[in-house]
């Protein structure tokens, strides 16, 4: 199995106010076209893990490969793109730009890679879009529209420049059971269907049990 | 990304100062150039005569006898040779000179104008009126009648307006006068001039070199200055003591003459320049606080961003775009309506009684200010720009996500 993701003897402390270990001497990987969620209590380090691997958090000790590439710690430019061209996120809260509209919020990505030209990137953009079932909103601004859709295009989002890993940071956290379940379904559509790897950092058991894997951590620590 | 309302505030207010900036330069400047030329471009840049001062160099001094010492008291000033030695030589030895533009000869008569039984002591300069024209606008103070007449009409003076006001004389009219040496002379008025120096227009006269020789009764290459107007005003120094060595004569630059303009130009300008960069840098400071505060607005969207791949350089390349963008659209506003403005204040009249060639308020259109009001509003907002943008590409997306 090929590894997307692996982490190999992550130390991370908090320094402030005093030093402490959140996250001891840990160590995973995960495969190519792996649905794995991270659980365990609030506080166990969990989402903080996930920025660690998500490289925006770099003040850790350790090793992290992101597609057999190690992530070096101080070059900002490099971790920027990245995260731009093998990382699609989603996060407990949206963070749409309110100013565009649906359709440029899930362009702007495809849009920094300039791997494809604007056009094509639209075009994408839409197929995105038509997948998750809110193409009739790419024209609307992105307050108009409401909280299960605005996570959707989030998805899409994260989606624009086919990302090795989707890593969600309680995406499911601020919805409704119905949108929940949307936002799960979605997720295991990528998953079963398109082989796609997500990480998903949640609380909620009843998603957690219907994913591939569960990595479940306590006190800084894998435990299952 | 953008507020509108916003940036175009901060825009309206590099609008403001730009605006203000360039019609105080253009009006500041234009005023400079005005009063310059109330004096400094009548005035010749090199000015050769002999002046009349005691000789420090007695004869007696000559005498190598070191048995004797020789004394003398109460020297006075010898005035009896005014003119100009070999004149005609020096005028054509100074024509030749690549730095003058033009010199004029002059030479001047102490006279009184007999008005009934009162004398009036008035001078009259013997002038080249076509020289005088072209080096020194002296048309443009000739009220009326026309100065060229002077070479035309035999005997013609033209008088200052305070003068003929005196002795109630209009163009046409004859005037008597009296040299100091007794001799008197009829001559016809062919015009009035008005320098908006009023005292100078109350003493003042003018009438054509021959004329003035005749009154004097001396002959044809008896004068009392060379008038020289050199190509840059700067050399005058350098020139006037070169003429003073060469030419045996007093020399006299215009910046030792006029020192007190100079002062009083430089210091307007540094006055005008710092009003207005100051105006700029309190635009920026307008700026920088709306950039701020959009940076705290804009946390989350800057965050996403980040987390999405666009770099620290690329958010604070987007930040100085927006301030830059500001500072182009206000600063390109603030040159047209500065234009505007100076050509609103260029058409006000300003009449006053010592200028007769003004008509509006004075206005200097001079291209520099407008580029220098440029490359300025790109540079205060460039850096009233950087620095939240600087703070805004610092910004951890860690921080800001985790904090919802």
């Amino acid at each position: 199995m090929e590894k997307i993701l692996e982490a190999k003897n992550i130390n991370k402390f908090f320094h402030d106010p005093v030093r402490i270990k959140v996250i001891e001497d840990l160590s995973f990987s995960i495969n190519k076209g792996e649905f794995v969620s991270l659980t365990g209590k609030s506080g166990c380090g969990k989402s903080t893990l996930l920025y660690v691997l998500s490289t925006m958090d770099t003040d850790y000790e350790g090793t992290l490969l992101i597609d057999g590439e190690e992530m070096p710690k101080k070059n900002e430019g490099f971790l920027a793109k990245i995260r731009n061209e093998k990382i699609g996120f989603v996060f407990q809260f949206h963070y749409l730009i309110n100013e565009f509209n649906v359709l440029e919020n899930v362009m702007l990505p495809g849009l920094k890679l300039a791997k494809y030209s604007k056009q094509e990137v639209e075009h994408r953009a839409m197929e995105k879009l038509k997948m998750l079932g809110i193409d009739t909103l790419a024209l609307k601004k992105a307050n108009h529209i409401s909280g299960g859709e605005k996570q959707r295009v989030a998805i899409a989002r994260a989606l624009i420049n086919d990302p090795h890993i989707i890593m969600g940071d309680e995406p499911t956290g601020n919805l409704d059971k119905k949108n929940s379940d949307l936002v799960f379904d979605i997720f295991k559509q990528l998953a079963d269907e398109f082989k796609q790897t997500l990480l998903i950092v949640t609380h909620d058991s009843s998603f957690a049990e219907r994913t591939h894997r569960i990595i479940k951590m306590e006190d800084g620590k894998i435990i299952s | 990304m953008a507020r509108w309302k916003q940036s175009l505030v901060a825009a309206i207010g590099v609008t403001f100062s730009i605006t203000m900036f360039i019609t105080l330069l253009s009006f500041m400047s234009g005023l400079n150039d005005l009063l310059d030329g109330l004096i400094l471009n009548r005035t010749p840049h090199v000015k050769l005569y002999n002046d009349i001062t005691p000789k420090i160099e007695q004869p007696i001094n000559k005498l190598n006898d070191t048995n004797v010492h020789n004394f003398i008291g109460s020297v006075k000033a010898d005035a009896s040779r005014q003119s100009i030695y070999n004149s005609n030589a020096i005028i054509n030895a100074i024509e030749k000179d690549p730095r003058v533009l033009g010199l004029s000869r002059k030479l001047t008569a102490q006279v009184f104008f007999n008005d009934g039984t009162i004398d009036i002591t008035a001078s009259i300069f013997g002038i080249d009126p076509n020289q005088e024209t072209k080096l020194y606008h002296f048309d443009e103070y000739v009220t009326s009648g026309n100065s060229a007449d002077l070479n035309k009409v035999n005997n013609g003076i033209i008088l200052g307006k305070g003068l003929a006001e005196k002795l109630l004389v209009n163009i046409g009219d004859a005037v008597q006068i009296t040299t100091s040496k007794g001799n008197i002379f009829q001559l016809k008025v062919v015009g009035i001039f008005q320098s908006g120096v009023k005292d100078f227009d109350n003493v003042q006269s003018y009438a054509s070199i021959n004329t003035v020789q005749k009154i004097l009764s001396v002959p044809s290459d008896y004068i009392t200055s060379i008038q020289v107007k050199l190509k840059d005003i700067l050399q005058a120094p350098a020139v006037a003591a070169a003429y003073q060595q060469l030419y045996e004569t007093d020399a006299e630059d215009i910046q030792t003459a006029n020192s007190q303009f100079e002062t009083g130009s430089s210091i307007r300008t540094l006055i005008s320049y710092s009003v207005g960069i100051t105006l700029l840098i309190v635009a920026g400071f307008g700026i920088y606080n709306i950039l701020n505060m959009m940076i705290f607005e804009k946390m989350d969207s800057i965050a996403i961003l980040k987390a999405t791949g666009f770099s620290g350089k690329d958010v604070k390349s987007i930040f100085i775009y927006i301030a830059i963008s500001i500072g182009i659209f206000g600063g390109l506003m603030g040159l047209v309506l500065g234009f505007g403005l100076s050509a609103l204040i260029d058409q006000i009249p300003f009449n006053t009684a010592s200028l007769p060639t003004i008509a509006t308020y004075p206005i200097n259109y001079n291209p520099n200010f407008y580029i220098i009001g440029i490359i300025f509003s790109f540079i205060t907002t460039y850096f009233a720009g950087w620095f939240p943008a600087r703070k805004a590409s610092k910004i951890d997306p860690v921080v800001i996500i985790r904090g919802k």
